[in-house]
């Protein structure tokens, strides 16, 4: 077959690229190949935006290789309310773990961080948003109450939308229970430092997140009580350009820092020396 | 004029036809006292009926009724010489939330509440109730000086829900919610909180940790509005959706005075008069008086730190779970 009788065939057809191989950075837009990204710990190289990461890679970055042990890994929700929306609260709950391969939105265990020993509780965005319903609760309030009684540092990494309403009143309650624990927490000497990541808003952020002794936040992280869009509705009014944003919370004084995710470990081992230590090294 | 809501327009129409009679016979020479005895009763029937079998939508909308008796009705009804304090030392006063110190059958208390105001005046400067972080500050200061005069304190509940705006947010509305959370927990002194209309989410959590809650019959309590809920269930604009959805956001959210009596949450049921709290504002005082009479005799007579445990291991139980492996 003479070869200029192929080229008809050939031209229109698209190249197929596997999915995921690349990446859209969600604030710069810059289209970044995956491996270099995970190789910069899902940082965008051009912009310094942070992407959501899941809980089990958030405690490989900050935990000593092999040190964490779970804790409350099979608690599940009881479905307090019974809710069925399109789809049962239940069902949901199981397609969030088929989806994820974690049983709920938070992962908490002790572990130790450059040899400190530490209570450490993580959410996963990636779990329905990150949503504290009762399970979310409970696993804060075990790991706060074993820091305390240990009185080791108490250390949590928030990202969610808020409260979980599929568990109505009983996961608003978990604002208070969190609350309940980390004030008990605290008639300890050990520090709960408190690291707000990319996002952290509502029932979240109006309880534990904001509860640290020390606020870090990851650059760029979206941080509020109200999402821009109810404020935006209810005002009526154009938000300013950096609103709610990690570099907006520190300048009003709402945060102590903002650290970098390669930063972010050793930021927390020098912290903890500087707040546990008694005597000198 | 009487304002009736939707669900009341059949005892509506009955109760304008007996005003009509009744003005129809003025200076007539007519007796027509037995037929409009008749119809009250009648429409005192109807209204029990309408009444017992109220949907949670039709709660919702009872408990936001602009007559229902407010914080500021409650204080001047139940409680004596009431010292309105202000401001949060910080920033500035709220207005969406009152408080101070009064006596309450002789006894002093520290009083703090949500105000929606009535007047359209009013409740545009109030901000239809919902606080910015400085009212959250000024009621902590306030709770903090009755722990330090050894003064109980009672918070009346009534918002839609914390302020969503751009100095809310700059001021640090989660910290300031949060930190009442936080804060009440340690206050060495009985707090009792009562949902008098609508508890809505996080802005009425930041005033109601206490080691009782109480509910009138017709208030409800909610993490989202139902309003918000089908919002989100059925993402739509808020344009397209409507009683049906509320409803059924509603009834899913369990948000009434029962339904969270019945998942443990609140403590006590208080009774409105027939027809709700804001026909007869008199006796739903009455009926709130009688509850935080018994309540405040039994917290004060609770050693204090037994009560601050109860008070923990209260909130520390809800949504305690037990390790189950369900998928």
């Amino acid at each position: 077959m003479a070869w200029f009788k192929k080229e008809k065939s050939t031209i229109p057809k698209k190249v197929k690229v596997p999915e995921g191989l690349w990446v859209k950075c969600n604030s710069c837009k810059e289209i970044i190949y995956r491996k270099e990204l995970d190789k910069n710990l899902k940082v965008c190289p051009k912009c310094n935006y942070h992407f959501r990461i899941s809980a089990k890679e958030r405690i490989s970055l900050l935990a000593d290789e092999g040190s964490f042990n779970e804790i409350g890994e099979n608690l599940a929700s009881s479905d307090p309310l019974n809710f069925k929306d399109q789809i049962p609260y239940k069902q949901r709950l199981s397609e969030s773990f088929s989806k994820t391969n974690i049983r709920e939105a938070a992962i908490a265990g002790n572990t130790l961080i450059g040899g400190n020993p530490v209570m450490l509780v993580v959410l996963d965005f990636a779990f329905m948003g990150g949503s504290m319903g009762s399970v979310v609760g409970e696993k804060f309030a075990i790991a706060a109450e074993m820091a305390g009684e240990k009185e080791i540092p108490l250390l949590s990494v928030a990202s969610s939308g808020g409260a979980r309403m599929q568990e109505g009143i009983v996961s608003l309650m978990q604002m208070a229970k969190t609350s309940a624990a980390i004030s008990k927490f605290k008639e300890k000497s050990a520090p709960y430092i408190s690291i707000l990541a990319d996002p952290t808003f509502g029932g979240v952020s109006a309880s534990f997140a904001m509860l640290g002794d020390i606020i870090f936040a990851e650059p760029k992280s979206l941080i509020g009580f109200a999402g821009a869009r109810v404020i935006e509705q209810t005002i009526k009014q154009q938000l300013p350009e950096n609103f709610q944003t990690a570099e907006f919370l520190l300048e009003h004084g709402m945060i102590d820092m903002i650290v970098n995710r390669k930063d972010l470990r050793q930021t927390i081992i020098r912290l903890l020396f500087l707040t546990t230590h008694v005597k000198s090294a | 004029m009487r304002y009736y809501l939707d669900f009341e327009k059949p005892v509506a129409d009955l109760e304008n036809k007996i005003e009509e009679l009744k003005h129809l016979a003025r200076g007539k020479d007519v007796d027509i006292t037995s037929e409009i005895k008749k119809l009250e009763k009648k429409a005192l029937t109807l209204r029990a009926d309408i009444f017992s079998k109220l949907t949670p939508w039709q709660k919702t909308l009872l408990s936001r009724h602009s007559e229902r008796p407010h914080t500021s009705d409650y204080i001047k009804l139940i409680m004596e010489d009431f010292i309105e304090l202000h401001g949060d030392r910080k920033f500035s006063d709220d207005s969406a939330i009152i408080g101070g110190f009064a006596r309450f059958q002789g006894m002093p208390v520290a009083v703090i509440g949500h105000e929606k105001g009535r007047s359209t005046k009013e409740r545009i400067e109030r901000n239809f109730g919902q606080a910015n972080p400085e009212g959250y500050r000024k009621a902590l200061r306030i709770m903090k000086l009755a722990e330090r005069f050894g003064k109980p304190i009672i918070t009346l509940i009534d918002t839609p829900g914390a302020y969503p705006g751009i100095g809310a947010e700059e001021r640090g509305q989660s910290e300031a919610i949060a930190n009442n959370l936080f804060e009440m927990f340690r206050l060495s002194t009985p707090i009792i909180s009562v949902v008098i209309g609508e508890g809505g989410s996080g802005g009425a959590l930041a005033l109601s940790i206490g080691d009782r809650l109480l509910m009138m019959e017709h208030s409800v309590y909610s993490v989202i509005s139902p309003e918000g809920c089908a919002a989100i269930l059925w993402k739509k604009d808020n344009a397209e959706l409507g009683q049906k959805e509320y409803e059924t956001a509603s009834e899913a959210l369990k948000i009434t005075a029962q339904d969270l009596y019945e998942l443990g949450i609140n403590d006590e049921i208080i009774t409105e008069p027939l027809g709700g709290a804001h026909n007869d504002h008199q006796e739903t005082a009455k009926m709130l008086k009688k509850a935080l009479e018994t309540h405040i005799a039994e917290l004060t007579e609770t050693p204090l730190d037994s009560l601050l445990k109860k008070r923990y291991n209260k909130f520390r139980g809800i949504g305690a779970l037990q390790e189950q492996a369900a998928y």
